[in-house]
């Protein structure tokens, strides 16, 4: 492990703040030059709060010298996704619709981070409005991948994961519709992890599929996943799909709950598409689960390749709904060639929207247009119910099911632009979780030959997120993937 | 299920209320027929007698305590307004 300050993991920086070895006004200062020193290569954010961060650092390091520490994330820099409100501060959704919007209110993620005495810095980039698969929707800057920058992070959350890889936010937080957090992290060489829906509260998070969306943390270790995740999770009122369950101790977990486990692996997940390095990194982490133990089984996930095709048309309808409120009224852009109302609408929209939102918007109404809802959307629905129900009887044999998180390592810039569909399918590995409701986690699994990040994804069974991350850290502390840093 | 020749991108795009440029129109119309391909393939699926999901883990009659809460003050509410006045949006005229 590197000695950088800006490069140690959360649980060693909290420890080091306890003993008194650092103030967090020293260690807000070494992410913040950091930051200056690479952030013109990286691109992850679209703003931050140098003097606010400076501020809240001095308030946490008072009330630790009072012994009013409020936990491991007191005076911790925290990086957000562009897309969770922080009051007072820019909240862009990396959109020209929302580029001069501010935040009235916190949203309940963020309550929770400064409650713990968090400090929530910056604004990380991201596809806007939250879709994509590579951070180049952002209306605003190309994130680079901290490994290769002439590749992409991944996405939609790519300046959370490239923010955590570089240096430059300890842990952060993103938002995952469809991988958008394993994928980016997988991608970075970061710890992902995508909650069971209905884990951790949506209020406040912009929304894009409302029954897929969920908030979820990035870490450089599975412990430090472990520690943000029990700061964010648990029942919210203001959010109706917040689920009422206990919060156990996950980071306890972490060391009780020992296995051995029955994992499963799906033929699926290991199609024609698969990179052959990923393939075999992946292999070599199943081999690894076999010798600690486990009983490795053969299942099947038989609607697997139609997840895809489900996803792009029950997220789009989401999404054409619940982008309806961007028409240059309330909030947001307002086209100033307006005629009246209806041209309002049009131009606003026009102007304010990036191709993908538009191409997304369009195949949305379209699958809940009059005359085709059945076809499309009610068939799309009951196809979820299958995909779902795949998981569910694997799971009456498996505590948990082993698959690539990613089919390729970090593509390069441009590579999938003009070609919405290879994109799309890039999201294979991913998809099923967030239409079945399931957690999943991406942790580091080895590089490529070149030098690029590869990750594993474990997905778990509904609300038990500590078995989740007590598999992703049997595997993670025999090795040393996250102890490597990019060369920046 | 409806093939792609049925797709009518002006029709939907009004739907949507997006003004498309002509250079839009024909991007987008060639890369969502392709999308619409791939969709296309959830038609061989046999879906009689499932039940479609809507969420994950369907949650019916959330109530909420029956109590008044303070809501965004006004100044907040109009802080991200395109334009305002007398403490309300300015829209363009919408009736004669």
């Amino acid at each position: 492990m590197s000695s950088e300050l800006f490069y140690q993991p959360l649980a060693r920086l909290a420890a080091l703040l306890d003993g008194g070895q650092i103030s967090s006004v020293e260690l807000m200062t070494a992410v913040i030059a950091r930051t200056r020193a690479v952030e013109d290569r990286v691109q992850a954010f679209n703003s931050r709060d140098e003097p606010g961060a400076l501020a809240q650092a001095g308030e946490s390091d008072r009330r630790r010298a009072e012994g009013r520490a409020r936990g491991p994330l007191d005076g911790i820099p925290v990086g957000i996704k562009d897309v969770i409100a922080v009051s007072g501060q820019p909240l862009t959704a990396s959109s020209r619709m929302l580029e001069h919007f501010v935040s009235p209110y916190d949203a309940t993620v963020t309550r929770r981070l400064k409650e713990a005495g968090a400090i929530c810095w910056g604004r990380l980039n991201l596809d806007e409005f939250a879709m994509g698969s590579s951070t180049e929707n952002s209306a605003f800057r190309t994130t680079s991948n901290p490994w290769d920058l002439t590749r992409v992070p991944g996405g939609s959350s790519g300046g959370s994961a490239a923010a955590v890889a570089a240096g430059e936010a300890v842990v952060a937080l993103g938002s995952d519709t469809g991988g958008s957090i394993r994928q980016p992290s997988a991608l970075c060489n970061v710890v992902g992890l995508k909650p069971t829906y209905g884990l951790v509260s949506r209020y406040g998070l912009i929304a894009f599929a409302s029954s897929l969306d969920q908030i979820g943390p990035f870490a450089r270790t599975v412990e430090d996943a472990a520690i943000l995740l029990g700061a964010i999770a648990g029942h919210d009122p203001l959010d109706s799909t917040s689920f009422q369950a206990e919060i156990p101790d996950y980071r306890r977990g972490l060391g009780e709950r020992m296995g051995p486990w029955k994992l499963g692996i799906a033929r699926e997940y290991f199609s024609d598409g698969l990179d052959p390095e990923v393939g075999a990194a992946v292999q070599a982490a199943i081999d690894h689960y076999r010798r600690l133990g486990c009983e490795i089984r053969e299942i099947s996930l038989p609607h697997t390749k139609y997840a895809v095709g489900a996803y792009y048309i029950i997220a789009t309808a989401e999404c054409s709904s619940n982008l309806a409120r961007y028409d240059g009224v309330r909030y947001g852009h307002r086209s100033a060639e307006a005629a009246d109302a209806l041209d309002l609408y049009f131009r606003t929209r026009a102007e304010g929207f990036g191709a993908e939102v538009k191409r997304r918007v369009i195949l949305g109404t379209y699958v809940l247009s009059s005359g085709y809802h059945d076809a499309y959307y009610l068939r799309a629905q009951k196809v979820r119910t299958l995909i779902r129900n795949d998981f569910l009887k694997a799971y009456r044999e498996v505590d948990a099911i082993l698959t690539p998180t990613s089919p390729t390592p970090a593509f390069k810039k441009g590579e999938k632009s003009a070609d919405p569909l290879a994109m799309y399918l890039n999201d294979i590995y991913t998809i099923g979780v967030n239409l079945a409701g399931l957690p999943g986690v991406s942790v580091p699994c080895g590089f490529t030959r070149s030098g690029l990040p590869m990750g594993l994804q474990v997905i778990g069974q509904p609300f038990r997120e500590a078995d989740l991350l007590a598999i992703a850290h049997a595997y993670e502390r025999d090795h040393e993937w996250n102890g490597r840093h990019p060369g920046l | 299920m409806a093939s792609s020749p049925d797709f009518d991108i002006d029709h939907v795009a009004k739907l949507a209320r997006i003004a498309l440029s002509p250079a839009e129109r024909e991007a987008f119309s060639g890369q969502l027929r392709d999308v619409l391909a791939h969709i296309a393939l959830l038609q061989e699926v046999d879906v009689t007698g499932v039940e479609p999901t809507a969420h994950a883990f369907p949650m019916d009659n959330v109530w909420a305590e029956d109590r008044a809460t303070p809501g965004l003050p006004v100044e907040a509410a109009l802080l991200n307004a395109p334009s305002q006045r007398d403490g309300m949006f300015v829209v363009p005229k919408v009736v004669e």
